[in-house]
């Protein structure tokens, strides 16, 4: 048997050993892991704005490539939508939104976003130079989970380009659909706003018409009424006013759109 | 247990003493992670390594670990090798990492890395303690890519994201068989392996379990 001082002791040795191991995978393996993560989002901004063909298969060199040629994100002030200062590349929004002194609490809303950040960043997709549409992040609760994604608008700023999400815990084969590319698909040349640019779009119970007949509706994702309710919540919530409404105002200015 | 050669350890566990279809353990992750080909074999190579090495450094230290915490111990250095082999996986295959989520944080979790560190390691020396991780891994690997190749075929007509037989929604003539993706097809699937190895191998039917029985194997000491 042995004592309770060598008991303890051994416990103390396995649990630094461990540590030291684990620690040390974590510092060395970190850079590739923060470089895959921003591929994957690079990938999926691409993917939502239509710069991937289907079943078309990128290596991570041909994704940065794409990107850097047709992406230009731009931090933007939330609430003025005007551009802000400060480094885009760096800018995290699901810290920024977490942290007081960059944030701010959202007023109450249907998507649940409790807080709003201060910046956020959208992504102009450009073809040779020409403004070919906007991306922008959205975010808000499905059932189980917070879902975050794109939505793509074309350049005129009302026409759905594409909508995908990059991260939520929703159920497998029911609100897990949301990932499926052919119900992603019917959300393209469907139109986001109504003709006094109000957000419309939203996800219907049951099947919708074709994008030309009933533009303003998707179809709903069957026994997931709780995660099409909260996909429509959360798009109309970042369309609206307190998400990029000001940015898209302006935006529509600038462009001279009505 | 002895006389056990490396050989032994290594295909021992591939069918006559299987992890899943003899010992039935590690089920739970044999249900998520086989729809496809791809998460099944990077999920195999995973619980591969960790039971080899946690395996091995617990038999390396099996003289010195105090009887009364030996199971923390076991699971400490267990849990370490998972986090470092997520964090691997993370760095290198990202988008398959994606895939298995929290099954392989939930490798810690797996009775067949706990059970061949308690079972063998504990009385074995390192190199075989070793062997027997790689065939025991193996071994659950063996099931699990058969079941993965049954569910991604029959499932969504494809073989490691080939398409084999194309499905109507691309415009072939098969119909994929919803039901394979869904957790229910793995259990019918390994019902049916755990079948097959028992009828060719009759001696691994347990007798039927009554207290009698309970009883009687206590009295000889070998039940744990």
């Amino acid at each position: 048997m042995h004592s309770t001082g060598f008991t303890v002791m051994f416990a103390a040795a396995v649990c630094v050993a461990c540590s030291i191991f684990v620690a040390g995978a974590a510092v060395v393996l970190k850079e590739p892991q923060e470089a895959n993560k921003l591929l994957d989002r690079q990938g999926k901004v691409l993917d939502v704005a239509g710069l991937i063909g289907d079943g078309e298969s990128l290596s991570s060199k041909e994704i940065s490539a794409r990107y850097a040629e047709n992406i230009k994100p731009l931090l933007i002030d939330l609430a003025t939508g005007k551009p802000a200062a400060g480094d885009v590349a760096s800018f995290d929004q699901k810290k920024a939104a977490a942290d007081p002194a960059t944030s701010r609490a959202a007023p109450v809303n249907d998507a649940k976003v409790a807080r709003l950040p201060n910046q956020a960043v959208v992504f102009k997709v450009e073809d040779k130079g020409e403004l070919k549409g906007l991306v922008l992040p959205i975010e808000g609760k499905g059932l189980w989970s917070t879902l975050y994604g794109f939505l793509a608008l074309e350049a005129d700023a009302k026409t759905i380009e594409g909508i995908t999400f990059y991260e939520h815990g929703e159920t497998p084969g029911l609100g897990g659909e949301v990932d499926n590319p052919r119900w992603k698909s019917l959300w393209k040349d469907r139109m986001a706003f109504d003709t006094h640019w109000v957000p419309k779009i939203s996800v219907k119970k049951g099947p919708a018409g074709s994008a030309k007949e009933d533009p303003f509706h998707v179809d709903g994702l069957s026994g997931a009424t709780i995660t099409s309710r909260g996909v429509t919540s959360l798009v109309q919530f970042w369309l609206g006013d307190n998400g990029f409404g000001p940015f898209l105002t302006a935006y529509r200015a600038e462009k001279g759109l009505h | 247990m002895s006389t056990l050669t490396s050989r032994e350890a290594l295909v021992d566990p591939l069918i006559n003493n299987n992890p899943i279809a003899l010992q039935v353990l590690g089920i739970c992750s044999a249900l998520a992670v086989t729809t496809k080909l791809e998460t099944a074999l990077v999920m195999t190579l995973a619980v591969t390594i960790v039971t080899a090495g946690s395996s091995m450094v617990i038999s390396a230290i099996r003289n010195h670990i105090p009887a009364s915490i030996r199971i923390i111990v076991q699971l400490t250095i267990i849990a370490s090798l998972v986090i470092i082999t997520d964090q691997i996986l993370k760095a290198y295959v990202y988008g398959i990492s994606k895939q298995l989520s929290v099954f392989v944080g939930l490798i810690i979790t797996n009775c067949i890395v706990m059970g061949r560190a308690e079972a063998f390691a504990m009385q074995n020396p390192p190199v075989i303690s070793f062997v027997d991780g790689i065939g025991n891994g193996l071994g659950y690997g063996l099931v699990l890519m058969s079941v993965g190749v049954v569910r991604e075929l029959l499932g969504s007509g494809k073989l490691f994201g080939i398409t084999i037989l194309k499905p109507v929604t691309e415009g072939g003539w098969y119909v994929p068989n919803g039901l394979m993706l869904l957790a229910p097809a793995a259990f019918f699937l390994i019902g049916s392996f755990i079948w097959i190895v028992r009828s060719r191998k009759p001696d691994h039917i347990e007798e039927a379990f009554h207290v009698g029985a309970l009883l009687e194997l206590s009295h000889e000491g070998d039940l744990r």
